[in-house]
């Protein structure tokens, strides 16, 4: 019954002073799930940068909370922003548990009193063509789109961007991580805290049903061959309730007689009660009873956790508690005071005024074991260093290769499903560098972009996360955006294995070096270990998640305007050698393979180079805009190419014609513009290279050195090998 | 003018419609609550998109037996002006108001995209200053946008010039490309596309603002 260890069991024995019943024993699993309290993870994250002038609200909370400056009118406004995994979910229920992960960080954002304005998703999976999986991957491919779309489209958040890529180490283990943000005044954030002794303890939204009992302890788990038998552990969501309990909570919330309110996520009823009186340091005593239920029968067991969808718990102040019902009648919505807070420190809870659990609530959710599981060894890797002999018998195909291949083609098949302008602030959404949110009231828009590579992190963690910072950071600035914080979202394989908690210690260490040099602190985030199965881990998959800031305006698109205009490559053409190729998509796509190290990056360069790519857009000096990153120059030149314009590119290097197509190294922005001297002013300001490569032409790209020519397409040849790629990989499955 | 726009529990564009008509437009906008049986003093009436009461059972079908049905059938009968924007349509249909109905998108998918209408007719309050044939660039995002009705109905809504917006790509399989449609008084239309999210450029498109020019050109020209 209980996943506990010997030692943890003695820990709840000492805690108790007695025995502990079958209740507290199901409490204590779940709130001391990896899942719930990052035993393994804690002692880590410590080193992550938390704190910067913007950041109101850091981890702990159900969300980071960052300033993003006042109103005309002198408001002072916040944007709340977090990221979080539902992985072994959407693998045993693709749909429902992709859908409830949405559903799930969006009431971590409103349960702040923030309305959600923006949803990302940075989804793997196995790939559609695996021999042996790919039927699998396709449902499951299919079944989270389609949950996200479901859930996200009904609420009424727009989901404006994220990642969507192949590996094979993520056919019995795919990722759905999902990232959510809103927007408030200062004056309207809320806590989780039980405070004030006496005050009514109000369970609103969905009754409780017997989905998702211990859930987060399936989540801490690897699969196995019993994983299927987990099916009734995966939840069920309403999108049309989460909606309606997102209007009356905010509603609620203006009446001011809520004191706090936690939503109920993970461990449901237990995890909302105990960390609410661990915040404020008070008792809850609740009668399970009073809870609004949809089956018979459950036992205290069951409806503690329970994670039933779409669910909140607050607390109201003693005596303006019909103030909060009428709110929630309007809504339809039950809400029900099932107890009160008190002042003795513990979470109590009654069954018909009988106890069941009687648990202090700080040890509860705050002193759960802390771990420091082995890692004095190198990360597991799963490819050497040296690069094996490659040579390109055709530079072109290989182009069109990788522009139809798996993570780097057009992903509108996903997008088009989900609904990516409701709210009418989406003024760059999917397949921008960077989605862009204004906000209305106060001329400032919100950039954000989602990024992970788990090629580069599985050569090397620790440099793979600086890499995968550099380049999110590098997507916003591209927009013209100033990076100002950040979310992380950590997926893993089992801890307990030294290798692979060598890797989660690299990667972190990695992601709080670069995120303190991008001055962008961790408000928050998630980490998603045992992501493992049958003794097969995925490869270290860090998932960052950063926001920026910019005026409000028309932004810089990626596709070229006119012809006859200088395409330039900020940041210069970089450098390359055959041991940091083995990472890039040229090598997974074409030539099959993974070796050597990630790119090389130099933080300090990074930084030069995206103040003068702000600068220069914001100064309005560029058509287009597109930052290098996977397939390096060849596909970010493709990328660039519009309906009818294109580019003839003269590339003068030492670097072999397949390195300096399709490396990948950082700190590079290609732009056009009608005023190259200007745009080489600034980047001579900053110290940077600006490399001018050919001129923007009609209808076909062309590229090469002063003698060969290395790839000569037309612009239509190259969207379509782009276009319908996914579609028709699908279509292959259904056949 | 005063418009009212119409939130069910579930509407979630009816921002949008309250933006464009407020901050856009400068007009004044209000939103009525869905249990209300008056309107108050409204000059047109939206219905915004969104998933009325989840969609449950079908899109608009149980919206219909909202109380401020009763009030919207009144307005209409009365001859104001009611616009019903994707699920707003939706919920059109479902009471009657507008003949057809909305069926599953033919590639089974939710749509989001822009696509590019034809304005076939200005004799309505909602294109009279349109031109016909006029081509607007406005997004659709629906799961359920497939007009249908039957060949009868069809033909009628031809003859009697009710068919107010073509598609010239269609998303969905609408019959006869048909993205929207108004009634035999031409004072109330529905269509699938978002005239409203495609009224300021900063977002892409202004082609959607001539729906709303029109209904207050309508409005003050009957004021006057």
């Amino acid at each position: 019954m209980s996943d506990l260890t010997p030692s943890e069991l003695d820990k709840v024995r000492s805690i108790l002073g007695r025995e502990a019943t079958e209740t507290e024993l199901g409490i204590f699993t779940v709130m001391w799930s990896e899942h719930c309290s990052y035993k393994s993870s804690r002692l880590h994250l410590k080193k992550l940068p938390t704190k910067g002038p913007r950041v109101l609200v850091g981890p702990g909370e159900n969300a980071g909370i960052i300033d993003i400056g006042a109103s005309e009118s002198g408001e002072r406004f916040a944007i709340a922003f977090k990221i979080e995994s539902h992985n072994h979910p959407s693998f045993i229920e693709p749909f429902q548990g992709a859908a409830t992960g949405v559903g799930g960080i969006l009431r971590d954002i409103f349960t702040m009193g923030a309305r959600p304005i923006a949803v990302m998703d940075a989804l793997r999976f196995g790939p559609l063509d695996d021999p042996a999986h790919g039927a699998r991957n396709h449902r499951i491919l299919e079944g989270v789109v389609g949950g996200i779309a479901h859930y996200g489209n009904c609420f009424g958040v727009p989901t404006v961007g994220g990642e969507t890529v192949f590996e094979p180490c993520y056919n019995g283990n795919p990722l759905v991580n999902v990232f959510a943000l809103g927007v408030f005044r200062h004056d309207e954030i809320f806590f989780g805290r039980a405070s004030g002794v006496g005050n009514p303890v109000i369970y609103v939204g969905a009754r409780t049903g017997r989905d998702g009992i211990h859930g987060a302890s399936m989540a801490s788990a690897e699969f196995t061959e019993e994983s299927k038998q987990k099916r009734p552990n995966v939840q069920v969501g309403d999108p049309f309730m989460e909606k309606l309990l997102l209007e009356a909570c905010l509603e609620a919330m203006k009446t001011g007689a809520i004191v706090g309110i936690q939503d109920m996520g993970a461990a449901g009823l237990t995890c909302s009660t105990c960390e609410m009186g661990s915040r404020a340091g008070t008792g809850i005593e609740i009668d399970l009873a009073l809870v609004p239920q949809r089956e018979t029968g459950m036992t205290p067991y069951e409806i503690m956790l329970s994670e039933s969808q779409e669910r909140m718990l607050l607390v109201a102040e003693h005596g303006r508690e019909e103030e909060v019902f009428a709110v929630f009648r309007k809504w339809g919505l039950d809400a029900v005071t099932i107890g009160r807070v008190t002042g003795d420190g513990k979470l109590r809870v009654k069954n018909h005024g009988v106890i069941a659990a009687e648990i202090p609530n700080r040890e509860l959710a705050d002193e759960a074991p802390l771990y420091d599981r082995p890692h004095d060894v190198a990360p597991f890797r799963p490819a050497r260093i040296e690069a094996p002999a490659f040579r390109s018998a055709d530079l072109a195909a290989d182009l069109l290769k990788l522009l139809a291949s798996g993570d780097l083609c057009s992903k509108r098949w996903i997008w088009q499903q989900y609904d990516y302008l409701v709210r009418a602030n989406t003024l760059a959404g999917p397949g921008a560098d960077a989605a862009i949110v204004r906000i209305k009231e106060t001329g400032t828009s919100i950039a954000m972009s989602l990024d992970g590579n788990s090629r580069y992190c599985a050569l090397s963690p620790r440099e793979g996360a600086r890499l995968i910072v550099a380049e999110c950071c590098r997507n916003l600035s591209t927009a013209g955006a100033l990076p100002v914080a950040a979310t992380n979202n950590l997926n893993f394989g089992n801890p307990e294995r030294p290798e692979i908690m060598a890797q989660l210690v690299e990667t972190i260490e990695g992601l709080a070096e670069a995120c303190r040099h991008f001055e962008t602190p961790i408000t928050g985030g998630n980490v998603s270990l045992y992501n493992e199965t049958l003794g097969e881990a995925i490869w270290p998959t860090p998932v960052i998640g950063i926001v920026g800031l910019l005026k409000t305006a028309a932004p810089v698109t990626i596709p070229f305007k006119n012809e006859a205009r200088a395409v330039m490559l900020l940041g210069g053409l970089g450098s390359c050698d055959e041991t940091r190729f083995g990472g890039t998509q040229y090598a997974k796509v074409v030539l099959d393979a993974l070796w050597g190290l990630p790119p090389a990056l130099d933080l300090d360069y990074e930084k030069r180079v995206q103040a003068a790519i702000r600068e220069i857009v914001n100064e309005g000096l560029v058509e287009s805009a597109h930052d290098l990153s996977d397939g390096g120059l060849g596909v970010t030149l493709a990328e660039c190419c519009a309906t009818d314009i294109g580019a003839s590119i003269e590339i003068s290097t030492d670097l072999r014609p397949e390195i300096a197509l399709f490396h990948e190294g950082p700190s590079r922005i290609l732009i056009s513009t009608a005023v190259p001297q200007s745009v080489e002013e600034i980047a001579r300001k900053f110290n940077v290279e600006c490399t001018s490569i050919g001129v923007t032409m009609k209808e076909r790209l062309r590229i090469g050195n002063s003698t060969t020519t290395w790839v000569d397409c037309s612009v239509r040849q190259l969207d379509q090998a782009s276009r319908n790629a996914l579609e028709d990989r699908i279509a292959n499955q259904h056949a | 003018m005063r418009f009212g726009v119409v939130v069910f529990p579930g509407s979630n564009r009816d921002h949008d419609a309250w933006h464009a008509i407020s901050c856009v437009f400068g007009q004044s906008a209000e939103l009525i609550w869905h249990d209300s049986t008056s309107l108050g003093a409204v000059d047109a009436l939206i219905l915004p998109g969104g998933f009325a009461y989840g969609d449950y059972l079908r899109c608009g079908a149980i919206a219909k037996f909202s109380p401020v049905m009763n009030a919207i059938r009144k307005f209409a009968a009365d001859g104001g002006l009611v616009l019903g924007i994707c699920n707003g349509f939706q919920i059109l249909v479902e009471s009657g108001l507008l003949p057809g109905a909305l069926l599953r998108n033919r590639g089974l998918k939710f749509v989001c995209r822009e696509v590019t209408l034809r304005v076939e007719t200005t004799n309505t309050p909602f294109t009279c200053t349109a031109t016909r044939g006029q081509l607007l660039k406005v997004p659709v995002a629906h799961g359920e946008g497939c007009y249908f009705a039957d060949e009868y109905t069809l033909d009628a809504l031809e003859k009697e010039d009710r068919v107010v917006v073509r598609y010239v790509d269609n998303p969905n399989g609408s019959l006869r490309d048909i993205a929207g449609i108004c009634n035999e008084r031409r004072n109330v239309m529905g269509l699938m596309p978002h005239p409203e999210d495609a009224v300021e450029s900063l977002l892409g498109s202004t082609d959607g603002r001539v729906l709303f020019e029109s209904m207050v050109h309508s409005l003050v020209a009957a004021a006057a």
